[in-house]
């Protein structure tokens, strides 16, 4: 049973919240300027890394907020979680301060 | 003679308070503080049950948990605990329990006769035997097989007890109780965290319980465990849980645990005390002190009853003052089992220790001999000779030879009726592993310990027996760091206090010799001895070889292959010698061939303890209507509608549901019905963009909708497919409010939620759920407004109150919203009022409705009703692959809008395309076959299937107001069907379950002749 950091409301167990897909794939402004291919790609095609991904989140059984968190698929980590509108954080800069003596 | 094994003044039972219990049928005394057994043992009871496959005798091998064969059937009826660990079942007066897996008797069984045909039931035996014909399977193998090769019964009745859940928080987390479980916690509590401690028995101490001699600062060691058992009971920041299985580790330091809560007093039905708590505890910091289970050495016949883990018979003696044999023989390849002879031959009993190693490789040779025990160096134990009714009579001993793989010279009898044997120490790693921790082999000591962590989720120490720490000193030392450290990592200032100092003589492991089979006068496997490596699931040694033979080397071929280290025992005893024998036979070294996963839980979980108190009405939440206690009282059947409960239909007396629901459907359209329609869905949407939102969510258009109107709306995901529909109000310029199917109303809010927080979050909307705050009265049939009219002085004429419209006013002098909306195509008013008032004017309305007949309907009759004019249910008319032009909804969808969700995709080539399945009516060419729903549409009606499907019926009834030869009453559906719409007027075939061939005509699902408010 996970812990996920909800960025409203701080450390919830993971039984409140419920995983809504990968995140940062936006809507296209003009669906009817994309050809069949590309339309398909935004409603169906979908990463699935092994390590880190981003995903969207919904505090569903707390502030019925939606956020972004970056979780390990091997680890179940969740390494951060950010508000719906920020980048996606660069996590490579701090893994490699962990590592440096 | 009772009790004829129990020593004078040993132990800790109760003297002075003897209980009686019955095994078998038979009556036996034992004391309080004895589990079943040690009282068995102390009356001379070694053999338990049968084992698994082949049915052999099998008895107590163990003290805890890691006992793989004395399990028992523990009372009956609905109490009865099936495979319940006798090794860890408090004696309680009156105890029952009876032997499994065997018939008729444990001492006659007649299974028995598998073990002379044991060549036969070698690993692998049902995969190669009972593969074909395939229809044998489940009439007769299967339950052939169960019955054989089963183990205890489940109850047939209800579980008479209660159980629950607890959840808990803590900084540190201690799992057992032993002497590095106890230095863990008061050193993490002395720095003042909350701190958890969870231990299996029935108190504190652990392998000190079994044990004597040792003293810890300064005190006799037992006298040191209790002084820190009260002093952490007084801590108030501690809590300490005695008879607690902490049994599943998961991300996030999250434990779960049971608590046995009323197990040791036996059956109390009338007690108001759980039988069982589950606990589950999220913990800062984990500190596993579970101690480490003794190995059994693999030689021949090693299975007998009789036989014991020689660390078990030195915890019956000191802990329960029981020593169930007069001559002891102890097998080892370590020093840890010179206790057990030691402490035996102090006793008074004769006791000789065969070792496997090298005189000079023997640490405790010395101290055992000034003890009087017979030690025998080099040699082995190669047969044991016993008798189901007479026990264990003597061994014969061989010595071996140099390389340990041969014996030299002829038999040596030892006269014995006990035996204990020691391959060495396996740390209870199990809840490490589950949480995600490595091992590592240790050579000197073989056996895995954890290995040293890196970053993970799960912040934890192991220390003592179950990091390795076999002594007494080592396993202190570690239990206080562990504990200081947890502490200190979870941000507290660590206390000085110094860790606990032992004096200690005990041996550990010394120069630990690794033979892990013994032979015997005949190549293992070859002849009548059998090398159990695994004894739940009757593993041999001959077994591995096969497997690895076969090519089922890898360590989880194997432990599919031969069933090692699976059911309850789960690796605790004994899955490093099946490692360590794929090993050898593979050439290889035991880490080289890995490790098979530990899964939770670590011991088994009754059914009642999972599901705690979420059972009969605290199953489910169940949300009930203002007007429940009304249906409840008019004799309403309900149906569950998510968690809703929902008025079925309303039987008169001596009714069928056919006969109510045709009752209920005709009186609508005759005069006048009512529903309680409170379950709808309601949103509240306002804000500047609220219009904005409703034309991208639905695909028709809102901007010119007047205020006061009302407007039918379909909402479809991106993928152009319909998922829910309803009616939407404009109660004010920016205001509206939305209604949703009963089922849809949380996926429609997440739904419009998830685009306003994610994709336009600089949009101006709030949306507010309101389903439970209106109750909804839903008046349907050309009598609606006759009913209606005595209850408000609201205009309800045509002109003033048109179809599609919202008034606001008072319905028996409540605030209400009336819509005329309707689904069932007739005159009908939708009485929204607050939910508070649900029930008053509901009944306001039964009585004004009196003089026109009013009937109350539930949903089989409002479905029937819709039905008749073809409006659909979204999810069951629809199911995800369906557009609004499959459903014959063009005229909702805006062709001017430029966008909505959804819309992209309706011109995609697969939706475009021909050949979609479309939505059509369907009327069977015999008026009264009502088709099944799901019924298949063919193209070609062949003897069996398959069959080309060319759709699916999706709604079924009888309908007593269809119109069929200018009478009424017939059976109508609706269908999905291939190119439905153009094959309008066709007689379509059906191949229906039961194997019978229907023929139906295609129509426009509209069933009624005259037309209604639509």
């Amino acid at each position: 049973m996970l812990m996920i950091d909800c960025p409203w409301c701080g450390r919830r167990d993971q039984s409140e919240f419920s995983c809504k897909g990968e995140a940062h794939i936006a809507r296209p402004v003009d669906p009817f300027a994309l050809s069949d291919k590309e339309w398909g790609d935004y409603i169906y095609t979908r990463s699935n890394p092994k390590g880190e991904h981003a995903e969207r989140w919904l505090h569903s059984q707390g502030c019925r907020r939606w956020f972004n968190a970056l979780r390990n698929t091997v680890s179940d980590e969740f390494i951060v979680t950010y508000k719906p509108g920020e980048a996606r954080p660069d996590t490579s800069a701090a893994a490699s301060a962990e590592v440096s003596p | 003679m009772s009790q004829r094994y129990r020593l004078a003044g040993a132990g800790r039972v109760d003297r002075s308070s003897p209980l009686s219990f019955e095994f078998n049928g038979k009556q036996y005394q034992g004391y309080r503080g004895d589990t079943l057994s040690s009282a068995l043992l102390a009356n001379g009871v070694h053999l338990i049950g049968r084992s698994f496959k082949y049915h052999r005798p099998r008895g107590i091998m163990a003290s805890g948990w890691e006992d793989p064969n004395a399990q028992v059937q523990l009372e009956s009826g609905g109490h009865t605990l099936p495979n319940t660990q006798a090794t860890v079942t408090e004696l309680y007066p009156h105890l029952r329990a009876t032997s499994q897996n065997c018939w008729p008797s444990v001492e006659h069984d007649v299974g028995a006769v598998n073990s002379a045909l044991s060549r036969f039931f070698v690993a692998g035996f049902y995969y190669k035997t009972f593969k074909w014909p395939r229809k044998a399977w489940e009439p007769l193998y299967e339950r052939v097989i169960r019955r054989a090769a089963g183990m205890g019964k489940a109850p047939a009745e209800e579980d008479p007890d209660r159980y629950e859940h607890q959840y808990a928080h803590c900084e540190v987390l201690v799992v057992g109780g032993g002497v590095a479980g106890l230095a863990a916690a008061r050193a993490a509590a002395d720095s003042g965290v909350r701190v958890m401690l969870l231990d299996e028995q029935n108190e504190y101490g652990g392998a000190l319980l079994g044990s004597s001699g040792e003293s810890i600062d300064g005190m006799d060691a037992l006298d040191w465990v209790a002084s820190t058992v009260a002093a952490l009971r007084e801590n108030p920041k501690v809590t300490l849980l005695t008879r607690t299985q902490a049994s599943g580790y998961y991300d996030y330091n999250y434990l779960v645990a049971t608590e046995r809560v009323t197990d040791h007093v036996g059956p109390q039905p009338t007690a108001d005390q759980p039988r069982q708590r589950l606990w589950k505890i999220r913990a800062q910091q984990v500190v596993l002190a579970c101690g480490a289970i003794e190995r059994p050495q693999v030689f021949a016949d090693n299975d007998r009853p009789g036989i014991l883990l020689a660390s078990a018979i030195r915890h019956y003696q000191h802990r329960y003052g029981v020593l169930p044999g007069k001559a002891l023989v102890v097998l080892t390849n370590n020093d840890s089992a010179y206790h057990t002879a030691i402490d035996a031959a102090a006793a008074g009993v004769h006791a000789t220790v065969v070792d496997v190693r090298p005189a000079e490789d023997i640490g405790a040779a010395d101290r055992a001999r000034k003890a009087g025990v017979v030690v025998l160096e080099n040699s082995a134990i190669t047969g044991v000779d016993y008798r189901v009714k007479r026990g264990i009579r003597s061994v014969a001993v061989h010595r071996l030879s140099p390389d340990g793989e041969s014996l030299v010279g002829g038999a040596m009898h030892i006269d014995c009726d006990l035996i204990g044997t020691s391959g060495g120490w396996s740390p209870t790693v199990h809840l490490h592993t589950q949480a995600r921790g490595k091992l590592h082999w240790l050579d000197e000591h073989l056996c895995y310990v954890p290995a040293q962590l890196g970053g993970n989720s799960n912040p934890r120490r192991s220390a003592g027996g179950c990091n390795g720490a076999l002594g007494l000193a080592e396993a202190l030392a570690q239990g206080h760091a562990a504990g200081s450290d947890a502490a200190r990592d979870c941000g507290a200032t660590t206390a000085s206090v110094s860790a606990p100092a032992a004096q200690s003589n005990d041996f550990t492991l010394g120069k630990i010799r690794p033979l892990w089979v013994l032979p015997c006068e005949h190549p293992v496997g070859m002849g009548k001895k059998k090398h159990f490596h695994e004894y739940q699931n009757d593993a041999t040694v001959a077994d591995v070889q096969l497997a690895h033979r076969e090519g089922f080397s890898s360590i989880e071929h194997l432990k599919r292959y031969t069933n090692t280290g699976r059911g309850t025992d789960q690796g605790k005893l004994t899955n490093v010698n099946g490692i360590a024998l794929m090993a050898q036979a593979r050439r290889q070294n035991v880490p080289d061939v890995g490790f098979t996963t530990f899964r939770p839980p670590y011991t088994p979980l009754a059914f009642g303890a999972v599901i705690g108190q979420n059972t009969h009405d605290t199953f489910i939440p169940a949300r009930p209507t203002a007007m429940h206690p009304w249906h409840v009282e008019h004799g309403a059947v309900f149906e569950d509608v998510g968690d809703w409960k929902r008025p079925w239909y309303f039987p008169h007396s001596g009714e069928s549901m056919h006969d109510a629901v045709q009752r209920e459907c005709k009186a609508v359209r005759a005069s006048v019905g009512v529903l309680d329609a409170s379950t709808l869905g309601k949103i509240d949407i306002s804000g500047p963009d609220a219009v904005r939102l409703l034309e991208m969510v639905y695909t028709n258009a809102w901007q010119k909708l007047a205020i006061g109107q009302c407007r039918y709306g379909v909402m479809c995901n991106e993928h152009g497919m319909v998922f829910d529909d309803g009616v939407t109000t404009r109660l004010g310029e920016q205001h509206f409010h939305m209604t949703t199917t009963s089922g849809g109303a949380a996926r429609v809010l997440e739904w419009l939620e998830e685009w306003l927080q994610t994709e336009w979050p600089d949009w101006q909307v709030f949306c507010t759920s309101v389903t439970e705050q209106w109750a909804v009265v839903s008046l349907n049939g050309p009598r609606a407004r006759d009913v209606l009219a005595k209850l408000t002085d609201i205009d309800l004429d045509e002109e003033s109150f048109g179809f599609m419209r919202m008034r606001e006013g008072q319905v028996a002098g409540v605030e209400a919203r009336i819509f005329r909306i309707s689904f069932t195509g007739d005159l009908a008013y939708e009485i929204n009022v607050p939910a508070r008032y649900g029930r008053y004017v509901w009944e306001q309305v039964m009585e004004a409705g009196a003089e026109f007949d009013i009937t109350p309907y539930g949903t089989e009759a409002m479905h029937v009703l819709r039905a008749e004019r073809g409006f659909i249910i979204t999810g069951q008319d629809t199911d995800g692959t369906v557009t609004p032009m499959d459903l014959d909804m063009d005229w909702i969808v805006s062709k001017k809008k430029p966008d909505c969700l959804g819309k992209r995709s309706w011109t995609r080539s697969d939706t475009a395309r021909e050949g979609r399945k479309q939505l059509v009516g369907l009327l069977t060419q015999d008026p009264e076959e009502v088709l099944p729903e799901g019924a298949h549409i063919v193209s070609k009606v062949l003897p069996k299937p398959p069959m080309e499907m060319l759709g699916h019926v999706t709604s079924s009834y009888y309908s007593p107001n269809a119109v069929h030869n200018g009478s009424t009453g017939r059976s109508i559906a609706m269908a999905l069907l291939k190119d439905g719409f153009a094959r309008l007027g066709d007689t379509v075939d059906l191949a229906l379950i039961d194997g019978r061939h229907v023929r139906a005509k295609v129509v426009k699902p509209n069933f009624l002749e005259e037309a209604g408010d639509a």
